[in-house]
């Protein structure tokens, strides 16, 4: 399980990085999610797997007595999943509307020359 | 697109999601659940409301801007944040009530969080998808 | 020590915040509130450096769970000086944005995003916890976003999209590094970190996860290979914003490596030359860039880049009076190059542009705001005794004690670049008469008396604070060499975090 969840995270990272390098936006932001499930994946993996074991205590016993998950991963890919479905959101917002200023999805083609703005 | 399926089937569910919604919300505490899991699942009903009947139409039944959620959150959140320090402990602890709640059960200052979150997450979602709609 | 109310700066713009957001489009109550909220902040401040100074090291476990098991903010000397000089340049900044920022930019709540910046910004400097840092991180490049792209011109929303993607992928590799990090002990607080980085048999791993770190901080505070979305995309907000973002944004970095190499990674020969070689090579990189700039903001934009380098090289340096050298440069940089936009900002506003070749005469029409101006500009470029001469003897004495001439070198390239560029504009903008086709559109002299001043203080108040910084360097030094102690031996951290266990 471990070996299979190191090539997909492998994959996921080297997909994200690829698609970063490419000049499209869309590709940018699908790159960017990518490398932000990866990066979620491997927190994951890091954590240690432990199968069937919730890190919740059965209601007759108050310690615990076997091997059990690690909480913590979970709640740093929580956090980390909230956080990047904010980072996601703001960024397709933002791409849209710059593609609708530039119309063009080439990131080579965000070199307007400077213009005077109407405020400070 | 009007589709009436869609529109008679949105009629029921939307209010089914939202009950659905809030018992996410109110079990969080000890098992799966919680104020971003139930916030995210009442804002699809809405976007699901918006889908068969319209942008305008949802913001019709929202009656307020989606935005005006989001400032009663989080002050719901910061509130039950700052309440211990009132009591002399640090941010953030949870302080709970002596006896339980008939249908909820025991309510601490973490459920208020967690409606907080609720309102949050509702109000910025439906912020962001409806400009993208609206646009 | 334990002290529940550290956080009470960041609840204070939080509350401030939160109260905007239900004013919303009350452009006027925004104004006032934030000004109040941001001078509450400032008293604070104060108050909680005061008290950091006189009884040590405070902490508070959130949600009473005991380090290492909760989330612990601790209040040192690094942290508080940091919380005061960002609460005055909130001051500021709020100040100047009141008259600064257009109307149709408040109305889409730019008040409201300024303090969770401001916000963010406090958190991460007080929090104990690594993963903490990365929340409080993201706290402060969402609203950056924001702040970044607000309005809606085309030269900024393009900007917006490189500062986005660099920024995002520096918080990709730092979420990367604390994931290799637990995995590696277990433990997300920084002091306990510091205690199991050393047990962690793989050594070679470790080094390799912190270049992780290095690659995300890197990118945050703009250094060599990483810095080129700075140039790109400091320019475009308005003048306000690019305050806050020149001032304090690119010192989070620089704050994010003292505490990570300092505590957890502490730089072995391998990592020193690293960071030496980054160092040099922004240095001269920024000095270059900022040799052929014509607009202000984009002369200002690369001094950012070189003077990073300064304090990245004391960093690679790693010794007391290195570090002493830093966190001096580091108090006197947030001050010089927030204002510094800031008066780029009352320059368009006097002159109506930033291009270097059309403008001229500010001195014969503007002699006082000149003279204020040129006390700013002295400090920046060092000139004895202003502010930024004293951290730099520092930075000298321990590159010859330690015989890094090529950094001494540079240092002295740098610092006559920053001289010779800032004389050009001084000469270009203040001296030289303005040619007579030109048409001024100065915005200026239409505004109402208590809005000039509103543009004025906000810089009169930061020029004081540099000559402060100047002249009283003694007390400074004091506390720089308090705090680089603090860096150099980071026991009574340890134990004010996790007890006497």
């Amino acid at each position: 399980m471990e070996l299979l969840l190191t090539l997909v995270l492998g994959l996921l990272y080297a997909a994200g990085v690829y698609l970063i390098l490419r000049r499209s936006m869309v590709k940018l932001l699908l790159g960017i999610m990518l490398l932000g499930n990866g990066t979620n994946l491997l927190i994951f993996l890091l954590g240690k797997l432990v199968k069937g074991q919730p890190p919740v205590m059965d209601e007759s016993v108050s310690v615990f007595k076997d091997i059990y998950a690690d909480p913590i991963p979970q709640a740093l890919i929580l956090t980390a999943i909230v956080i990047s479905f904010g980072i996601t959101s703001f960024a397709i917002v933002l791409l849209k509307r710059v593609y609708a200023l530039v119309d063009s999805d080439d990131l080579d083609d965000l070199n307007t020359p400077e213009e005077e703005e109407e405020d400070l | 697109m009007k589709s009436p399926i869609l529109q008679t089937a949105t009629r029921y569910l939307l209010p089914i999601l939202l009950l659905f919604s809030v018992f996410l919300l109110l079990r969080g505490h000890y098992y799966p659940g919680g104020g971003f899991v139930g916030g995210l699942v009442a804002s699809i009903a809405f976007v699901l409301h918006s889908f068969a009947n319209g942008t305008a139409d949802t913001l019709k039944i929202l009656r307020y801007q989606p935005i005006s959620f989001i400032p009663i959150g989080l002050s719901l959140l910061v509130l039950s944040t700052v309440a211990p320090l009132l009591g002399g402990l640090p941010p953030m602890t949870a302080l709970w009530f002596e006896q339980p709640v008939p249908v909820i059960g025991m309510i601490g200052s973490a459920l208020f969080f967690d409606i907080g979150v609720y309102l949050v997450v509702i109000g910025v979602i439906l912020t962001i998808l409806f400009t993208i709609a609206l646009d | 020590m334990i002290d529940n109310n550290i956080l009470a700066p960041v609840f204070i713009h939080l509350f401030t915040a939160i109260i905007q957001l239900i004013c919303w489009r009350k452009t006027v109550t925004q104004r006032v509130l934030s000004i109040g909220g941001s001078v509450l902040g400032l008293l604070v401040a104060i108050r909680l450096f005061n008290r950091v100074d006189q009884s040590g090291i405070l902490t508070m476990n959130a949600a009473n769970w005991d380090a290492p098991f909760g989330i612990v903010f601790v209040a040192d000397t690094l942290s508080t000086t940091l919380v005061l000089l960002t609460s005055i340049v909130a001051v500021a900044v709020s100040m100047f944005s009141t008259v600064g920022i257009s109307k149709k930019r408040m109305l889409y709540g730019y008040f409201p995003i300024f303090h969770f910046l401001i916000l963010g910004l406090i958190g991460a400097f007080l929090t104990g916890d690594i993963f903490n840092l990365y929340v409080f991180f993201e706290v402060i490049i969402i609203s950056s976003f924001v702040l970044m792209t607000l309005g809606g011109r085309k030269a900024q929303l393009e900007g917006g999209v490189k500062y986005m993607a660099m920024n995002i992928l520096a918080s990709t590799f730092f979420l990367t590094g604390i994931g290799i990090v637990y995995g590696l002990t277990g433990t997300l607080n920084m002091a306990d970190l510091a205690i199991k980085i050393q047990a962690v048999d793989n050594q070679t791993l470790v080094g390799l996860t912190s270049c992780f770190f290095i690659i995300g901080f890197g990118i945050k505070s703009a250094v060599f290979p990483l810095y080129y979305w700075l140039p790109s995309s400091y320019h475009t907000p308005p003048s306000a914003v690019a305050a806050t973002f020149g001032g304090l944004l690119t010192k989070v970095g620089i704050y994010a490596m003292l505490r990570i190499f300092s505590l957890i990674f502490i730089p072995d020969d391998f990592m020193q030359s690293l960071l030496m070689v980054m160092a040099v090579f922004t240095i001269i990189t920024g000095s270059l860039g900022a040799l052929i700039k014509n607009n202000i903001r984009r002369l200002f934009s690369y001094l950012i880049v070189c003077h990073i380098g300064f304090l990245v090289g004391g960093i690679a340096m790693f010794s007391t009076v290195a570090l002493t050298g830093v966190i001096f440069y580091l108090i006197h940089d947030i001050m010089v190059k927030t204002n510094m936009f800031l008066i780029a900002g009352l320059i368009r506003q006097l002159k109506g542009t930033l291009e270097m070749n059309r403008l001229g005469g500010l001195y014969k029409e503007y002699p006082k705001i000149s003279l204020l101006i040129a006390v700013v500009l002295f400090s920046l470029v060092g000139i004895p005794p202003l502010s930024g001469f004293w951290p730099k003897i520092f930075l000298f004495q321990e590159a010859f004690s330690q015989e890094q001439y090529i950094f001494a070198l540079t240092l002295i390239i740098g610092s006559f670049v920053t001289l010779y560029v800032i004389a050009k504009m001084w000469a270009r903008v203040f001296w030289r008469d303005q040619e007579e086709e030109r048409t001024v559109n100065s915005s200026f002299d239409s505004l109402q008396p208590y809005r000039k001043v509103l543009l004025v203080l906000p810089i009169l108040m930061l020029a004081t604070v540099t000559l402060f910084i100047g002249l009283n360097a003694e007390y400074v030094l004091k506390i720089a060499s308090k705090i680089a102690a603090q860096l150099i031996d980071t026991e009574p951290y340890i134990k004010a975090v996790l007890g006497n266990r």
